[in-house]
C-alpha cells in the first residue's frame, strides 16, 4: 500500500446528530474539559437534543456549569453517576445528589487525570499517596512503597469519550488550544469509541509532526465545532 | 490593601526566586500580584507552566484560564500540557512551592481546605496532590475565619486533605513555620504582640522571633 492510499482512509467526519447516536443507554462516557473550557459543547448539545439517551455515567472533571455544557444533560436527567473531581461549583449538582437523582464518586483531579491515563495505556491500576489517611481514603487497599503509604486505585475506561481539540487533520491527528487540552489528550486514549469536536479539518500533511499531541490511531470520528466555548 | 493582600505579600519571602511554584485558588492566587516580574515560573494543575498576568479588559482568551478558571495570559517559555502530564509535575515533586488555602491547620502542621462537616463532599479538585506532591507547601490564611474563632487549632473538625504536614503558615498577623512535628512562631507583623497571636490561636507553639517579647 502506497503512502497515499494511506492517507485517504481517514477518520470518518459525521455531523453531530449521528455522532451522539452512537451512544447507548446506560454507557460509561468519557467528557473532556476543565469546567467549560475544552469542553465539547456540539457533542453535548447534540446527545441532548438530538437523542434521548439516559442513565448515563459521566466521567469529567466536573459537571458543566448550571444550565451550560454537561449541566444541561444534567438538568433534563440524563446521568446517573458522575464521576470526577469537583462538582461543588455547580448547585444542580448538590441538588440532585441531594434528592438521590445522582450518583457521585469523587475522585483527587490527579488520580482521576492518571486513572484514566493507565486505563488508556493498558495498565489495570497503580498506588499512588493522594488521599491516604484521609475520608476519601476509607476501606481502600493500601500498599506502604519506599516508606510510603499509598492508595491502590483502579484504572478508568469508558465506552466513549468526547473530546475537545482545535483542530485535526483528515487522518484524525489532533492538536489543542492552549489550556483547552486539559483532560482530552488523556480521554482520547482510554474509550472504545472516541469521538473528536473539532473547529477545522485540514489535510493530511498540514499539521506539524512534532506538534501532534493526540496520534491518529486514538482517534475514531471527527465532528466540526458549532463554535460554542 | 485588603487583609487577603496583606497575607499574599508575606508570602513573598518563602518564594525562592526562579522556582516553580502552583498557587491555590483563594488568597494564594493574590500572591502572583505581589511577585517581582519574572521571579517565579506559575503553573497551573489545568495545563500551564508559565501563567502570565490577567490579560486587559476585552482581551481575554476563552481557552486560556487558571485553575480558578479565570482568565489569564501566557509568558514566553510557557508551555501547555495534558492533566495527566500537570499531575505527574506535582505528584512526581517537580513543582517546588505550594501557596494553598485552609480552612483549618492543626497543632502538628496538617490542613483541612476541602470539605465541610454536614455538607455534602463533592469537591477535592487537586488539592489532595498538592499537598502531597509539592516539596515545599506554603499555607496563605486568614489568621481566623469570618466569625473570629481561631483557624489554627489542636485538632481539625473538618476533614484533614492530607496526612503530610505544611512547611510553613503565614496569616495577616504572624508566620509559623512547622518543625519537630510542632508550629513555631518565626514572624510577626508589624505592632503584633504574641499575645494577640497566642490570644486568636487555639493550638499550642514554640516562639522564635527574636524581637518578640514572651510574656
Amino acid at each position: 500500500m502506497t503512502p497515499s492510499s494511506l492517507t485517504e482512509r481517514g477518520a470518518p467526519v459525521l455531523d453531530p446528530a449521528a455522532a451522539a447516536a452512537r451512544i447507548p443507554d446506560g454507557a460509561t462516557v468519557m467528557v473532556g474539559g476543565f469546567g467549560l473550557v475544552g469542553a465539547p459543547l456540539t457533542l453535548i448539545d447534540a446527545l441532548l437534543t438530538a437523542t434521548a439517551t439516559r442513565d448515563l455515567t459521566i466521567v469529567s472533571n466536573n459537571l458543566g456549569e448550571p444550565g451550560r455544557g454537561l449541566g444541561k444533560l444534567l438538568l433534563e436527567g440524563r446521568v446517573r453517576k458522575a464521576v470526577g473531581s469537583y462538582f461543588t461549583s455547580n448547585p444542580d449538582v448538590v441538588a440532585a445528589y441531594q434528592e438521590g437523582r445522582l450518583e457521585i464518586d469523587l475522585v483527587p483531579q490527579g488520580t482521576l487525570a492518571e486513572a484514566i491515563r493507565a486505563g488508556g495505556a493498558g495498565i489495570g491500576g497503580f498506588y499512588t499517596r493522594t488521599g491516604w489517611g484521609t475520608d476519601l481514603g476509607e476501606g481502600r487497599e493500601e500498599r506502604v512503597i519506599r516508606g510510603e503509604p499509598h492508595l491502590y486505585q483502579e484504572s478508568l475506561r469508558a465506552d466513549v469519550a468526547l473530546v475537545r481539540a482545535r483542530a485535526a487533520d483528515a487522518l484524525g491527528n489532533l492538536v489543542y488550544a492552549k489550556t483547552a487540552r486539559n483532560f482530552n489528550p488523556d480521554m482520547a486514549t482510554a474509550a472504545d469509541l472516541v469521538i473528536a469536536e473539532v473547529d477545522e479539518i485540514v489535510p493530511v500533511g498540514a499539521l506539524d509532526p512534532e506538534e501532534i499531541v493526540t496520534p491518529h490511531l486514538f482517534v475514531d470520528a471527527l465532528v466540526l465545532s458549532g463554535g460554542a466555548r | 490593601m485588603s487583609v487577603q493582600d496583606v497575607i499574599a505579600a508575606r508570602v513573598v519571602p518563602h518564594i525562592p526566586p526562579g522556582a516553580v511554584v502552583n498557587l491555590g485558588i483563594g488568597i494564594p492566587t493574590l500572591v502572583a500580584d505581589h511577585l517581582p516580574e519574572h521571579a517565579a515560573h506559575l503553573q497551573t494543575e489545568n495545563g500551564l507552566l508559565g501563567v502570565g498576568p490577567t490579560p486587559l479588559p476585552g482581551e481575554a482568551d476563552p481557552d486560556l484560564v487558571h485553575a480558578g478558571k479565570k482568565p489569564v495570559t501566557a509568558r514566553p517559555g510557557a508551555s501547555f500540557f495534558a492533566s495527566s502530564d500537570s499531575f505527574g509535575m506535582i505528584r512526581g515533586g517537580h513543582v517546588e512551592v505550594a501557596v494553598l488555602g485552609a480552612l483549618q491547620i492543626d497543632a502538628r502542621g496538617r490542613i483541612a481546605n476541602w470539605s465541610v462537616p454536614g455538607k455534602p463532599v463533592l469537591g477535592v479538585g487537586g488539592a489532595m496532590d498538592l499537598l502531597v506532591g509539592a516539596r515545599t507547601v506554603v499555607v496563605a490564611t486568614t489568621h481566623t475565619a469570618k466569625d473570629g474563632s481561631p483557624k489554627i487549632v489542636e485538632e481539625c473538625s473538618y476533614p484533614l486533605t492530607a496526612q503530610r504536614a505544611v512547611d510553613v503558615v503565614v496569616t495577616e498577623l504572624a508566620t509559623f513555620r512547622v518543625r519537630d512535628g510542632g508550629l513555631v512562631l518565626v514572624d510577626l507583623a508589624e505592632g503584633v504582640t504574641v499575645d494577640e497571636v497566642r490570644a486568636r490561636t487555639a493550638a499550642p507553639f514554640r516562639v522564635e522571633v527574636p524581637e518578640a517579647v514572651d510574656a
